[in-house]
């Protein structure tokens, strides 16, 4: 019997955590939809998540565009002679599709996921989250919303800008490197582009930035004492929202694309 | 009975296999200053926060003004919060925030002052606490160690509540500021007219802010009297305590577990 203590164990925390994440979940959206909102504190985060990850989005979109490009040019050239319109295709059917939102959501992960774990767990360990408690004000509402509200927001802008970037990225390979004409690459942009693909790239980024800020939030308020516990509250903000941005990457595509 | 602020019946609390309040009972009288003592983990601060209703004790009552806390609703919670002034620790100041808006946390949430008003009420806190108006648009990070705690207690009294804790006010101080911090509580309970209950092991900061002393031991308050009577108390393990004895029941206790 010992031999299914340790698997036992195993599962038994496994659905507490599960448990404890869910109720988290339902608490910070309850706490989304009703006021007071904290302006400054959404406005703030919106800053920091939308505004100061822009580079970082941008930079990764463009060089992934730029090697799609490349990838399949070398790729269709086997066995296609209209090298230019597939090109085109495949960039922004890719970039906007899959891996806009996805390396958005990666790269707010490290960033921004990270720096809620951080932030939180150190205000929980220096006890001013308690402080906030005290002072008459609801942690989940002046805390956790405002961070919520703003990584749903901003994510989808962000993959907006970083799917213009990575197809743009794809142009100046295309057009400087592999000496298409500019027209018909745009146009072979445009053509097979639908708004669905779009909307759906911007759904999938809308989902990633809730996932990105509850799991940075979740493990930052629920951080061990000491720099330690802050520690790891950091890594696992990012390394569970880096599975669950892969996990429903996959489902929502399955929803979305597989009839 | 009429005048008792703070009421503790039969509190209890266990993290796990580790029982750390087993049966607390305490009276806090109107305009007292108590101080909790007690060695290292042996539940000072816990009771503290069953108090403020920051953790759940597993059994038991805590009333503040006749006001049940223990499993009381948020809006009750809220109410009888609003009484209260906090120091922590380590201050406990907002990392993300200025001096004065620290200090005004509470009133900024209210909306009911302009920024200007908001500024001089933290301006008049702090001279209370012997910081100059050139701190007020400082962060925490910029600020010493002693002047975070007084920062701390200015953002505790800042609203005038008739409840005031303070926990380890003098923990990683050095003497001086110590002593001019345990000036500054004694001064502001004094002049507010507030029941005050302090969590400390520094014996200095107990005996210049508390007129009463409760000693926890083995998650039971095994002793309670005047600061005059702990000087002479006959009690081993308090007079142990009071007077930093390196051998006797307490280190016997501290070698057992």
């Amino acid at each position: 019997m010992q031999v299914l203590q340790i698997p036992g164990r195993a599962t038994l925390s496994m659905l507490a955590e599960i448990g404890r994440l869910s109720l988290f979940i339902g608490q910070a959206i309850f706490w989304l939809v009703r006021p007071p909102w904290y302006g400054r504190q959404i406005f703030r985060q919106i800053i920091d998540i939308g505004y100061y990850s822009l580079a970082v989005v941008g930079l990764t979109t463009m060089f992934s565009g730029m090697v799609i490009a490349l990838q399949s040019y070398t790729g269709t050239e086997r066995f296609s002679a209209e090298g230019e319109t597939s090109v085109a295709t495949v960039v922004v059917l890719i970039i906007t599709r899959e891996l806009g939102p996805v390396l958005a959501g990666l790269m707010v992960a490290g960033r921004i996921g990270a720096a809620m774990a951080a932030e939180i767990g150190t205000m929980r360990v220096t006890d001013q989250i308690d402080a906030l408690d005290t002072l008459s004000t609801r942690p989940m509402q002046y805390l956790i919303a405002p961070r919520v509200i703003a990584g749903t927001i901003c994510l989808p802008f962000l993959v907006l800008v970083g799917d213009i970037i990575g197809v743009f990225g794809g142009y100046v390979i295309a057009v400087y490197q592999l000496g298409f004409s500019p027209s018909i690459y745009l146009s072979g942009t445009m053509e097979y582009l639908e708004a669905f693909d779009v909307i759906i790239g911007l759904i999938k980024a809308a989902v990633f930035g809730f996932i990105v800020s509850i799991m940075g939030c979740y493990f930052g308020y629920h951080s061990g004492r000491g720099a330690e516990g802050v520690g790891r509250a950091t890594t696992n903000a990012v390394v569970y929202s880096a599975i669950l941005i892969l996990v429903f990457d996959f489902m929502i595509t399955g929803f979305a694309f597989v009839r | 009975m009429s005048d008792i602020k703070i009421q503790i019946r039969n509190l209890y609390k266990s993290f796990g296999s580790n029982k750390v309040l087993q049966g607390i009972d305490l009276d806090v009288h109107d305009g007292q200053s108590i101080a909790i003592i007690g060695a290292s983990g042996t539940g000072k601060s816990v009771l503290l926060k069953c108090i403020l209703g920051l953790i759940k004790p597993d059994s038991g009552s805590a009333m503040v003004e006749g006001i049940e806390t223990v499993g009381a609703s948020r809006q009750t919670r809220e109410d009888v919060l609003r009484k209260f002034g906090m120091l922590f620790q380590g201050g406990a100041l907002f990392d993300s925030l200025p001096v004065w808006e620290n200090i005004m946390f509470r009133f900024r949430q209210k909306n009911a002052l302009s920024i200007d008003e908001l500024r001089q009420v933290a301006t008049d806190t702090l001279a209370d606490v012997l910081l100059e108006e050139r701190v007020l648009d400082l962060y925490p990070a910029e600020l010493s160690g002693g002047m975070q705690k007084r920062v701390g207690l200015a953002r505790a009294i800042a609203d005038k509540p008739g409840i005031l804790f303070f926990d380890e006010p003098t923990s990683g101080l050095d003497p001086i500021t110590s002593g001019v911090i345990n000036r500054l509580i004694r001064n502001a309970v004094d002049r507010l007219g507030a029941t005050a209950m302090t969590i400390s092991h520094d014996m200095n900061s107990v005996r210049q802010i508390a007129d009463q002393v409760a000693m926890i031991h083995d998650g039971h308050i095994i002793w309670q009297g005047s600061v005059k009577e702990m000087e002479t108390v006959d009690h081993p393990v308090v007079h142990q305590f009071v007077h930093g004895l390196p051998t006797g029941p307490l280190t016997k206790y501290a070698e057992s577990i």
